[in-house]
């Protein structure tokens, strides 16, 4: 029996509009020390069933942290909620974080992770031959993709494996004699971690511009290149999408003064059985696996890298690496190691996952993902080029992604490009800048990969095409974005100030909450 | 109440649609009117004011009566007085000058003012006079000639960077072109000086787990990496600039912002010289210069005091740019324009730019001749 | 068939997304890529398992080839027990897959680290900490170049006995800037002092406060690397004047997954200077536009601009955000009781094991926080005897040394077990 009462809206249920009309989760979660309960635990611990062991004064902690005090539902309620505040691949169309290669992760590969929970990175290798064997396909694929002939899966992530390849470069110049070495040459769109990671290692970094094509100048690095260089650090396609047609020269060119050629191949998605590393006669070179080979992105990592290394470099790889000795899997350091890059063997559950990916696609389905990954990215930017305001500079076809420009719109509206971002995030999708400092004007930088289907990308340039309308007509409105976020504008401006700063919750007391009502 | 001074040049903009290539003097704005230019700096400075008080509605414009501010200022501007009053549709660098001086005497927090690279250095006398008592400033773009760091790159965004204005100022260079000789096609950027304008930072760029951390270059890093290179008994001159300046800083000594500069051993060795002392302390001396305004010109703008008989003698030259500065070129060369083409010649090809600490790019030189011989 | 995880490799789509865009086939987006750089023949890989089932039982079979123990394994990677609210919501998509949103639509995320630091700085009473590095290694690579950069010194006195794998990591990570010097000697040329306690051998350090008066006597830092699932018990580094803590979380809700488990920390006092050598992210308070909305973001960011900060300067990128979320998990679910209670179980059960162990254990009268080094005639023999009966029975130092580990999760009768057969194989 029902009571209809009063009709207010009529079947069929009209079309949805052209955009979603999207909200994110807005639970207003308190910090979670403002949820203590004085007396409420989350988990009980085992009693000792010994004697206890008491400490001296000194060593032992004189007074209890002031941890928030929880039962468990309210822990687990807490942290899901604010899981539900946040915007995964899983849930949104994530183009708009160009060179991070945002792909789907899949479900099935999570599965794993119970499987290798209890294993202890110190457990005799007759224990692990699962696991070691998983290390050393990975590595053979790798090396089949690359061309190299061994790889290093220690790294936890692209930076660190670009670290680790510094550590070859220096280590391999000592071992010749060439320790005098003391230049890095990378160019404006290789990933900024080349440089950072060379200087880090006391290195100075040349960087070659583009040229008025785009394309870093070939003339700059003849000029640039000497019996000081120890090593070229280039990422190719570069972050502009842009594919260095000369990069066989660039090596050569490098090659023939004594120096290596290193290759950042963070953004290998696009080519992917297409070009390999070592065909072009790079020493070294590296792979994001939580990038190409779609291991998640975890809030920021876990994550893992691989280093691949031509013939003449596989003594200096870290250690240990995983060989096969009478069939059965052994750790082994190389002779002239650079040593260990981090405990254990590497970031396990992420070879795990990309080990599984690669073997869910084989050799037809990674050329299947180059392909797919390039036709999305020119298929989304010859939708974005519609969009009056937007261009991308250097008029050529991209690999995989493309720095754009909202240079005209911001110049017409004042609207800048991060604002922009943050009103797409109001359609629930993410976007991104550029790495800092912004060579083109206004950047924003997108990467479609293989996971998304031509409905994503349309809607997603709708999104952009109805912001940069909005910004013509309304820039205040764009400006005052988010509308729909689990919080409103953030004044950023006490984070600055050390008076105000609060890094921690105890800062954020002591400098704000104590002695006021 | 957060009180901003505004100053417009109404005539500033005149010359670029009809194609006179600057306002500069009552004669080429007659004649720009009489081609049918129409003012736009009016509604250029009226789009910022609108921006400023959306935004910071705490905002109270101070300005002067007519189209030198009130007719851009929104609906009940702070009125200060000025005399002599401007004529309707005509200004000079005097009235610029004076409503300057008159609003920091209203005692306006920041100054806005519209116009182009003219303006922004009838500002920089105006400035200068005040000393201690200059209000920080911003340009509004509205000339024809827009080359100076002191302005935001639109009014919608000088009217978000005042609305933003907190008190934090950075320096910001004033370069100008000869008009006369930009008519003519041929670009000349020189330095004038520096104006204090708001350091405008995006509260949301860059805030990205993704990106890594290399440091933005900072000219300080510069400056350290030019001294960390300096060598025991090589001289060194200085060319003007923030950056050179920078370099004087680094090593403790009052090196001139405008003037050539030499420095030997951590000693100041002469400051301010003119080419004929120059060509006294030339031989075997390495040559520090800066990138001068926005077309990429190391020599022959602003400091023709380095000229082809001083450079025939020195013994080294050093570039400073940071990777923004060489970015915004596109891909177009630097620019030398000592006077004598083969001077220009022999500098060419690709040259060390030192970019940041233990940073630096190689990028190319080329003779201006060569570049704008159309 | 189209593969599942590619939608837009269905012949028609493709086929209209190439009208759309003009193009006649992929090959034109390829055009930079010389023919000389191309590869001409399919790349030789296994076949693959498309179906998902096929490569689940692929996958299973190569699971089946590990073999359990009861395993008395460390040396930095411990079997603690990981709470199943850990693996809830570490497990959660939407942590899972995020990564670099604004603090607006990912809010969550920041959050969640906000309050990881937080319950940290509690734990080290220390009111700055960093959002993840990669693992207590790298933590303390950093520490030490950050006390080096702070002093403008190049060396760093390591007081403690340290693993082989950390210190091979440092040598390398220091070069060129910092110069490792082993012993108790300082001078006025030294950057920091730098302790672990617990140390390789699970040794708990009581000299803190005399190094840290020896540092700071010199203008140097003390630098302490700890474990933290160790400070409900113990006093935590600042308490006796360390000036840059650091250390790995695993043991604060990771499994041991080979190994992937590790995350970082480091942490100091809110002291502008030190603040500004952190390479690593600080996420802090900021306020809204509305009453009672706490928003975050990055503290003090433009601290990587500082002309000081260019020499020997570290990058920043994708380190281990996620399990810095899980670490901040088990600390609330632990709260100040739990933390003391998981302490006095460890301490009570590894002196059970060391006097069970008897005379083979080294530096017995020490106080030892889970681990504990002993002496034998044949490290590997033994330990593959003890495998032969189920018992992964510690790490082999060297030769004749063996680290023992014991945590919450050994029971008293594990801990007899694993004493009983290393008696009988001796």
């Amino acid at each position: 029996m029902s009571s209809a009462g009063e009709s207010f809206a009529e079947l069929p249920v009209k079309p949805k509009p052209a955009l979603r009309r999207f909200h994110q989760a807005r639970w207003d979660e308190p910090i979670i020390f403002e949820l203590t309960n004085p007396g409420a635990r989350g988990i009980a611990v085992p009693r000792p069933g010994a004697p206890k062991v008491e400490l001296p004064q000194g060593v032992g902690r004189a007074t209890p942290p002031k941890l928030p005090e929880m039962s468990q539902l309210h822990v687990l309620r807490h942290y899901l909620r604010l899981s539900q505040e946040n915007l995964g691949v899983d849930f949104n169309i994530d183009v708009g974080q160009g060179t991070c290669t945002m792909k789907y992760s899949p479900k099935i590969n999570d599965t794993f992770m119970a499987d290798i929970a209890d294993l202890h990175p110190s457990q005799h290798e007759d224990t692990v031959q699962g696991v070691l064997e998983i290390y050393a396909q990975l590595e053979k694929m790798l090396a089949e993709i690359s061309g190299m002939s061994r790889v290093s899966l220690q790294p936890g992530s692209g930076s660190a494996a670009i670290y680790a390849n510094i550590a070859m470069i220096r280590a391999y110049h000592e071992a010749n004699g060439d320790g005098h070495r003391d230049q890095v040459i990378t160019t404006m769109f290789s990933h900024p971690s080349n440089a950072a990671c060379a200087k880090t290692a006391g290195y100075e970094v040349i960087t070659l511009m583009p040229d008025a094509e785009g394309y870093p100048d070939i003339e700059a690095l003849r000029a640039a290149v000497g019996p000081r260089t120890a090593a070229l650090m280039i990422t190719n396609p570069e972050d502009t999408g842009i594919f260095n047609p000369r990069i066989q020269e660039f090596v050569d060119l490098v090659h023939e003064v004594g120096g290596l050629a290193c290759y950042d191949q963070a953004n290998a998605n696009g080519i992917l059985g297409i070009t390999r590393a070592a065909d072009a006669g790079f020493d070294l070179g590296h792979f994001n696996l939580h990038k190409t080979f779609s291991t998640p992105h975890a809030c920021g990592g876990p994550a893992a890298g691989a280093c691949g290394v031509s013939e003449k470099l596989v003594p200096f790889l870290p250690g240990p690496v995983v060989d096969q000795v009478d069939g059965k899997y052994v750790l082994r350091t190389p002779e002239k190691s650079v040593g260990k890059i981090r405990p254990g063997l590497g970031v396990t559950p992420n070879i795990v996952r990309a080990y599984a990916w690669i073997m869910s696609m084989g050799a037809e389905g990674l050329r299947e993902v180059a392909e797919i990954a390039v036709l999305n990215n020119n298929y989304l930017m010859h939708k974005i080029l519609q969009i009056p305001g937007a261009s991308a500079p250097w008029d050529k076809r991209r690999v995989e992604q493309v720095r754009y420009s909202w240079q005209e719109l911001s110049e017409e509206t004042g609207v800048h490009s991060e604002e922009i971002g943050v009103r797409a995030a109001d359609f629930g999708v993410h976007y991104w800048t550029s790495h800092h400092p912004y060579v083109v004007p206004e950047p924003f930088t997108l990467e479609p990969t293989e996971s998304y289907s031509k409905q994503d990308l349309d809607e997603y340039a709708a999104i952009l095409a109805h912001i940069a309308e909005e910004a013509r007509k309304d820039p205040e409105f764009v400006k005052g974005a988010p509308y729909n976020q689990t919080v409103h504008k953030i004044d950023m401006t006490p984070l600055d100030d050390p008076k105000q700063w609060a890094p921690t919750w105890r800062a954020y007391v002591r400098k704000h909450l104590s002695g006021k009502a | 109440m957060f009180r901003v001074g505004l100053v417009v040049n109404p005539v500033a903009g005149l010359g670029g649609a009809v194609g006179l290539k600057g306002s500069d003097g009552a004669e080429v704005q007659r004649e720009a009117l009489a081609r049918g230019a129409v003012p736009r700096a009016g509604d250029r400075a009226a789009q910022a004011v609108r921006t400023l008080l959306a935004r910071r509605p705490d905002a109270r414009v101070v300005t002067v009566a007519g189209p030198m501010g009130a007719d851009s200022a929104g609906d009940t501007p702070e009125l200060v007085r000025l005399t002599p009053t401007p004529g309707p549709q005509e200004s000079s660098a005097a009235d610029t000058r004076a409503a300057v001086a008159a609003l920091a005497a209203a005692g306006v927090e920041l100054l806005l003012f519209a116009g182009g690279d003219g303006t922004a250095r009838d500002v920089l006398d105006a400035v200068r006079e005040l000393g201690d008592q200059a209000p920080p400033v911003l340009g509004i773009p509205a000339g024809v000639k827009v080359y100076s760091g002191c302005f935001a790159t639109s009014p919608a965004t000088a009217g978000f960077v005042a609305a933003g204005h907190r008190g934090d100022t950075a320096e910001a260079e004033v370069v100008d072109l000869d008009e006369e000789l930009y008519r003519r096609g041929v670009v000349t950027p020189r330095l004038y000086g520096t104006l204090r304008v708001p350091a405008a930072r995006t509260a949301l760029s860059g805030r990205k787990a993704g990106s890594s951390g290399t440091a933005p270059a900072t000219v300080e890093g510069i400056a350290r990496e030019v001294v960390a290179r300096m060598k025991p008994d090589i001289r060194y001159i200085l060319g003007p600039g923030a950056t050179t300046l920078a370099v004087g800083r680094e090593l403790g000594l009052a090196t001139t912002l405008l003037g050539v500069d030499v420095v030997q051993d951590g000693v100041l060795v002469a400051a301010d010289v003119t080419e004929a002392e120059l060509a006294g302390f030339a031989e075997g001396a390495v040559v520090v210069l800066s990138v001068i305004g926005g077309q990429g010109f190391v020599l022959g703008r602003g400091n023709q005091q380095i000229s082809p008989r001083v450079l025939a003698g020195t013994g080294g030259l050093i570039v400073l740019a940071t990777q923004q500065k060489l970015a915004a070129l596109n891909g177009r060369p630097l620019l030398a324009d000592s006077g004598d083409p083969d001077t220009d010649r022999r500098l060419s090809g690709h040259v060390q730019v030192i970019t940041g600490h233990h940073e630096s790019a190689f990028y190319r030189i080329s003779p201006a001749s060569e570049e704008y011989s159309e | 068939m189209t593969h599942p995880y590619i939608p837009n490799a269905e012949p028609g789509v493709r086929a209209e997304m190439l009208a759309a865009i003009g193009a006649s086939s992929v090959e034109e987006f390829y055009a930079d890529i010389p023919a000389s750089l191309r590869l001409q023949r399919p790349l030789d890989l296994p076949a693959p398992f498309v179906a998902e089932y096929e490569l689940k039982r692929h996958m299973k079979g190569l699971f089946d080839r590990n073999v359990d123990g009861l395993s008395f394994l460390g040396h930095g990677t411990y079997p603690h027990y990981v709470p199943a609210v850990c693996d809830e919501v570490n497990q959660r998509s939407e942590f899972l897959t995020a990564y670099a949103g604004e603090p607006y639509e990912d809010h969550g995320r920041f959050q969640a680290l906000f309050e990881y630091v937080s319950m940290m700085g509690e734990l080290l009473e220390m009111d700055v900490v960093n959002v993840p590095t990669y693992d207590g290694f790298q933590a303390s690579g950093t520490a030490i170049r950050m006390a080096a950069r702070y002093t403008k010194r190049a060396k760093v006195l390591i007081a403690s006995p340290i693993s082989a794998d950390k210190l091979s990591k440092l040598a390398d990570f220091l070069t060129p800037d910092v110069e490792i010097v082993h012993g108790t000697e300082i001078d006025d040329t030294f950057a920091a002092i730098y302790l672990e306690t617990p140390d390789v051998h699970g040794v708990v350090a009581t000299n803190g406060r005399e190094l840290a008066e020896a540092a700071h006597a010199h203008g140097a830092l003390l630098v302490v690397s700890t474990d933290p699932i160790s400070l409900g018990v113990l006093a935590p580094p600042a308490s006796y004047g360390a000036d840059i803590v650091c250390g790995d979380i695993q043991s604060l809700g990771m499994h041991q997954a080979y190994g992937g488990g590790h995350a970082g920390f480091i942490a100091t006092q809110d002291h502008e200077p030190l603040v500004a050598e952190f390479p690593s992210r600080l996420f802090g308070i900021a306020p809204t536009a509305v009453d009672g909305e706490y928003g975050f973001g990055d503290v003090f960011y433009d601290r990587t601009s500082f002309a000081l900060r260019e020499e020997g300067k570290e990058w920043v990128g994708t380190a281990a955000a996620l399990w810095g979320i899980t670490a901040g998990v088990y600390l609330a679910l632990m709260g100040p009781e739990g933390m003391r209670e998981v302490g006095e179980t460890i301490l009570a059960r590894t002196r059970y094991a060391m006097d069970a162990l008897g005379d083979l254990v080294q530096d017995a009268e020490a106080i030892h926080f889970r681990e504990f080094a002993i002496s034998v005639r044949d490290s590997h023999g033994l330990l593959a005897t003890l495998r032969e009966q189920g018992i992964f029975g510690g790490v082999p130092l060297d030769d004749r040394t063996v680290l023992v580990c014991v945590t919450e999760r050994h029971t008293i009768a594990e801990i007899d077990r694993l004493a009983a057969a290393v008696k009988e194989a001796l």
